[in-house]
């Protein structure tokens, strides 16, 4: 029996060398995949869920500008991983992005298109083009064949006027006066659809946003949290309204705080250890002067 | 279609597509649906996508696969034409087509290829899944078609006219979007002749009403 023992540790150290020595190809790697699962099986350990974002999200165009919103919450499983996550990313001063899926791919898909745009711009010396955010991104996400789980309603404005455009993570997109993505993009699309019509004035477009946002997150569980509006001008600058409404706050606070009297949670045992009597506090050593080395004592 | 694994959720062209040549030049017709599971996600797509100022291409099958397929056929056919220093030929870009769907199996794409050169006047290419290309009076393709194979039979019939073509290419497209689930929303035309492109749209209530019982 000790032998077998033996022999399977032996094994089990011959196969982690062998994930360990596998040879890396192109693409995605799985080695950390077998290593996770060589965990969860041997040792029993569970791994925490992806986060992602629940979401509503929402685009829409008004007669010269584009108006972005969505909500803020960022779910891990059941649990509301952040109560107040951005989900607009900054791509280009012209151009946002809202975000819906896992929210490391939303997040790192638009920092990599965002830097690839400003290097682009150096280069080209002109305002970016929603176009060229649009091939890149599409580009991008066609190459992971939908593994990379972003879900993006791109806004902006540039020569060509305002565009709203939606992306889907296996890489296709559509171009639509006004969008919505995420799990409550169900809520929301009833509001845009009863309500959105063509040129309209601005803060019409930015009540009919929030109000698509409100309607997620009163209705979907993924969606909650704050309604943050980004608006995208006419002329190319970007106006944030971040936090702008909050409507499901928690109605029942105290606003004196709350303070327990002492003996409100009963004492059942008191014990008392007084610090070692061996432990001394010495005063830290003069710091070295510039120029001389300190010596290593040994 | 979208239920196979790893393509759960994917964004798929449901879809009814159809093109028609005429003598003189070619109708390409398409639904407005796009599907995501069984919910609608645009319901006024443009299925009608320009490869080259002659020559359309009606897409069905996974919106990715197909938007990709097609910016590449655009891509390359622009550098044919400037290094033969000729106008692109319809056989041309159905050739290309072919020549991506056949090497990359993994596709999930069904393209309609039509348009109007000088040398051979209107004409329409069919790329079913697999990367076959075959050239044909008309084409219909995508979910919608399996309902009106009958009716294109009984009613298709050579040396039609412009209006006649575009009338029999409306009417089918009623008749599959009648049928089909994964169709529906508008109906875009688009006529491609010796003159130029007219892209017209008849919105879906004001399409003819079909027996409904």
């Amino acid at each position: 029996e000790e032998a077998n023992k033996q022999k399977t540790e032996a094994e089990a150290q011959e196969s982690m060398l062998e994930l360990l020595q596998q040879e890396k190809g192109g693409g995605f790697g799985f080695d950390l995949c077998a290593r996770n699962a060589f965990l969860e099986q041997r040792l029993g350990m569970r791994f925490p869920n992806v986060r992602k974002t629940g979401t509503t999200i929402v685009g829409l165009t008004t007669k010269d500008c584009v108006v972005l919103a969505a909500d803020t919450r960022a779910t891990e499983g059941p649990l509301v991983a952040d109560k107040n996550c951005e989900k607009i990313h900054y791509i280009a001063p012209n151009i946002h992005c809202c975000g819906a899926g896992t929210s490391a791919d939303t997040e790192n898909t638009t920092g990599l298109i965002s830097s690839k745009l400003a290097l682009h711009r150096l280069s080209t010396g002109r305002q970016s083009r929603i176009a060229t955010a649009l091939r890149m991104t599409r580009q991008h996400l066609f190459h992971y064949q939908g593994y990379v789980s972003a879900a993006l309603i791109l806004g902006g404005v540039d020569l060509h006027g305002p565009q709203l455009h939606m992306i889907y993570p296996h890489g296709s997109a559509s171009q639509l006066p006004f969008a919505t993505m995420g799990s409550g993009s169900l809520a929301a699309t009833g509001v845009l659809e009863t309500y959105w019509k063509e040129g309209l004035e601005l803060e019409d477009g930015v009540r009919i946003a929030h109000d698509a946002v409100c309607a997620g997150i009163l209705n979907d569980m993924g969606s909650g949290g704050f309604v943050d509006v980004t608006i995208i001008h006419k002329d190319g600058t970007t106006e944030r309204r971040r936090n702008m409404d909050h409507p499901t706050q928690r109605t029942f606070k105290n606003p004196a705080g709350y303070t327990f009297p002492a003996g409100t949670t009963p004492v059942l045992l008191k014990e008392v250890f007084p610090a070692k009597k061996d432990a001394t506090v010495e005063a830290a050593a003069p710091a070295a002067k510039e120029g001389e080395a300190e010596d290593m004592q040994q | 279609m979208a239920e196979e694994h790893g393509r759960e959720g994917e964004h798929m062209t449901g879809t009814s597509i159809i093109a028609v040549a005429f003598d003189g030049g070619v109708v390409l017709g398409a639904d407005s649906r796009t599907t995501t599971g069984s919910l609608i996600a645009n319901r006024v797509t443009n299925k009608i996508q320009p490869v080259a100022d002659n020559i359309f291409c009606c897409r069905s099958g996974s919106s990715a696969d197909t938007e990709t397929i097609a910016d590449y056929v655009t891509y390359i056919l622009k550098i044919h034409c400037s290094e033969t220093g000729d106008a692109p030929t319809v056989h041309t870009a159905s050739t290309l087509f072919r020549q991506l769907c056949y090497q990359n199996k993994q596709l999930l794409a069904n393209i309609i290829c039509a348009g109007w050169d000088e040398i051979d006047g209107g004409s329409v290419y069919t790329v079913p899944l697999g990367g076959t290309l075959v050239k044909a009076p008309y084409a219909i393709g995508g979910s919608g078609s399996t309902y009106i194979f009958g009716y294109c039979d009984a009613h298709y019939k050579p040396g039609m006219t412009r209006e006649e073509t575009l009338d029999f290419v409306t009417k089918a497209l009623t008749f599959m979007m009648a049928r089909d689930g994964s169709s529906g929303g508008l109906i875009r035309t688009v006529v491609v002749d010796k003159d130029g492109v007219h892209r017209s749209m008849i919105p879906g209530d004001k399409l003819f009403r079909v027996w409904v019982g």
